[in-house]
C-alpha cells in the first residue's frame, strides 16, 4: 500500500492528486471481502457530497453495499469503464480500479483519516 | 455474531478451510469458502458438497407411526421420499403452513413396524417438533429429534453419484446407482453406515447422506478426496441459495409463508386431499385446502428474468411497465444467477400479470429494471449421459 493513501474506517481509500483533486477507491481488503461482484453504481459528475455520505453502491452475489466519500466536496470525474469491468477492482484496487475523483472542500479533512499502518491494524482486528 | 450458535460436526472443518461463517437459523454455517460463483458453477459442471446438518432430522417409529404421520401431513406417506407440507388448521383461513418437509419410510424395524424419517427446515425445527409432540398418541408412536447426533451431507452434481458410489462396495454402489429420484436406501460409505437418498436442493442429480455425528468428518473428507480430482468443491449456503433459485425451488420464509395458498405457489402436488382408494383424507388444514383448491388463486408464484446482472432482492415491488403505481406483486427471492449469467428472481404476482412473456418493471432500490416472466425452473439439468 502506498504511503500517500489515507483510509476511511468504511474501507475507502483517498489519494491527493495534482490540482487540488483527490482520487477515491475501495481497499483490496474490501474487494476481497465482497467477492463475486456483479454490479456497481457510481455517482454523477457534479454532485456535491458530504464526508461519510453514500455515493454509490456495489453489489455482490450475496449483498449490496454502499460506499462512502471520505471527504466533502464535488465529484469531478468517475471511472465510467469500471462498472463494465468489475474484475479490475480485484486486479488493481489502488490503481485502475479507482471509483471517483473529488475536489475536496477542505483538503485538511484528509488529515483525520487513517494512514496505511492504522488501516492495516484495523483490518487485522476484524474477523474474517 | 452471537456466541450461542449451534455447530454442526463439520463446523471446525469449515473454519479451518476459509469458510465465512454466518448465523443461519441459529446455526454457525459457512455462507461461502471463496467465491459463491465458483462454488455454484462447480456444482453444475462437476459436483458440490454441502454441509446441511442444520436441517432438522426427525424419526417416527412404532407400530402406529405410519397411520399417525399420515393423519398429520398434506402428503400421503409412502415408501419413497416425498415432499410434503406441515399444516395446522389455525388462523383466520383455517390453514397455517408450519413448514415444508421431506418424509420417507426409511426402513422397518425387526418387528415389522415402520421407521419414518422427516427432514424439516432449521428455522422451523423447534415449532414443528413441538407441534408434532402435542399430537402424539399415548402409545405405539415414538418421535425422536436426531438433528444433534447426526450430520447431513448433500453431494450434488453430474458426478455426485459416481463419486459417492466409488466409496462403496459393489452391492451398495449398484443399489445407489439404481436409485430413482426421491428414493432412498441404507448403505456403507467410506466404511461408515449412511442413509442415502437421491434428493437435493440444487436442480442437479445427487444424493443426500445422513451419518452419525461421529462419522461426519470421515465421510466428508472421503468424498472430498475422491471428488477433488474431478472438480468437486465444498460449497456454502450462498451457492445453495443461488442453485435452488435457478432450479425454481421454493424456500420457506420467502416463497412459502404461514399464510400461503399452496395451490397458488405451485405446491398443489404436495397436497393429497384423497387417499389412494379415493376416500377423503383428513389432516389439519384439509378443510381449508379443499376450499382453496376450488377457488381461483390470487397471487401466483412466477419466475422473472432480467437482462442485467443487478439483482432484485426480496420485497422489491413488481409493477406494470411504465407505471410505478400499478403494483402487481413483490419479489420473494432474487440474485445474480451464475449459470444464467443474469439476475433472476421469483415473485408472487397477480394472476392477471403472470403469463410467461409478460414484461414487468421491478423497482431495484432507486432504479426501475425490466424483467420478463419465464416458466420455472430457470435451469433444468441436461439429460444424463449414459
Amino acid at each position: 500500500m502506498a504511503a500517500e493513501l489515507k483510509f476511511a474506517k468504511t474501507h475507502e481509500w483517498i489519494r491527493p492528486e495534482a490540482g487540488g483533486l483527490a482520487t477515491v477507491g475501495i481497499s483490496a481488503y474490501a474487494v476481497e471481502a465482497l467477492t463475486d461482484l456483479v454490479f456497481m453504481q457510481l455517482p454523477n459528475v457534479g454532485r456535491k457530497v458530504k464526508a461519510g455520505e453514500s455515493i454509490g453502491e456495489i453489489e455482490s452475489v450475496k449483498a449490496v453495499s454502499d460506499f462512502y466519500t471520505p471527504v466533502s466536496g464535488e465529484v469531478v470525474e468517475v471511472n465510467t469503464s469500471l462498472p463494465n469491468e468489475l474484475e479490475t477492482l480485484g486486479k488493481d484496487p489502488f490503481g485502475a480500479g479507482w471509483l471517483v475523483r473529488i475536489r475536496p472542500d477542505d483538503p485538511a479533512e484528509m488529515d483525520g483519516l487513517l494512514d496505511a499502518t492504522a488501516y492495516e491494524a484495523l483490518v487485522k482486528s476484524q474477523p474474517h | 455474531m452471537p456466541d450461542h450458535l449451534l455447530e454442526t460436526p463439520l463446523c471446525s472443518w469449515h473454519e479451518a478451510h476459509g469458510g465465512r461463517m454466518v448465523d443461519f437459523a441459529g446455526w454457525r454455517m459457512p455462507v461461502q469458502y471463496a467465491s459463491i460463483v465458483e462454488e455454484h458453477l462447480a456444482t453444475r459442471q462437476a459436483t458440490g458438497m454441502f454441509d446441511v446438518s442444520h436441517m432438522g432430522r426427525l424419526s417416527v417409529t412404532g407400530r402406529d407411526s405410519l397411520a399417525w404421520l399420515d393423519s398429520l401431513l398434506t402428503r400421503r406417506v409412502a415408501g419413497q421420499v416425498r415432499y410434503t407440507l406441515v399444516t395446522s388448521d389455525e388462523g383466520t383461513q383455517g390453514l397455517s403452513v408450519l413448514d415444508d418437509a421431506l418424509v420417507a419410510r426409511e426402513s422397518d424395524a425387526v418387528d415389522g413396524s415402520p421407521r419414518l424419517s422427516l427432514v424439516v427446515n432449521a428455522s422451523n425445527r423447534g415449532r414443528v417438533v413441538a407441534w408434532l409432540r402435542g399430537r402424539l398418541p399415548t402409545t405405539d408412536v415414538v418421535l425422536t429429534d436426531h438433528t444433534r447426533e447426526t450430520a447431513m451431507i448433500a453431494v450434488q452434481g453430474p458426478l455426485a453419484v459416481a463419486i459417492v458410489t466409488g466409496l462403496c462396495l459393489a452391492d451398495d454402489a449398484a443399489r445407489i446407482t439404481a436409485l430413482r429420484n426421491y428414493h432412498g436406501t441404507l448403505a456403507t460409505i467410506a466404511n461408515r453406515p449412511a442413509a442415502v437418498s437421491r434428493t437435493g436442493y440444487t436442480g442437479e442429480d445427487g444424493v443426500e447422506l445422513v451419518v452419525t455425528a461421529a462419522d461426519a468428518l470421515a465421510v466428508w473428507e472421503a468424498v472430498l478426496s475422491a471428488g477433488s480430482p474431478l472438480g468437486l468443491r465444498a460449497c456454502g449456503l450462498g451457492a445453495r441459495d443461488t442453485l435452488r433459485l435457478e432450479a425454481g425451488m421454493p424456500l420457506y420464509g420467502h416463497e412459502l409463508l404461514a399464510d400461503s395458498n399452496p395451490f397458488a405457489i405451485g405446491l398443489g402436488f404436495a397436497v393429497n386431499l384423497n387417499s389412494i382408494d379415493g376416500s377423503p383424507r383428513e389432516f389439519p388444514g384439509a378443510t381449508a385446502l379443499r376450499r382453496l383448491q376450488t377457488q381461483p388463486a390470487g397471487n401466483v408464484r412466477v419466475g422473472l428474468l432480467f437482462d442485467a446482472k443487478r439483482a432484485a432482492r426480496e420485497g422489491a415491488a413488481v409493477t406494470r411497465p411504465g407505471d410505478a403505481t400499478a403494483e402487481v406483486g413483490r419479489i420473494t427471492s432474487g440474485s445474480y444467477c451464475p449459470t444464467l449469467g443474469a439476475a433472476a428472481a421469483m415473485a408472487l404476482v397477480d394472476r392477471d400479470a403472470a403469463q410467461p412473456g409478460t414484461v414487468l418493471d421491478v423497482m431495484i432500490r432507486d432504479a426501475v429494471c425490466l424483467a420478463r416472466i419465464v416458466p420455472l425452473p430457470f435451469y433444468r439439468r441436461p439429460p444424463a449421459q449414459t
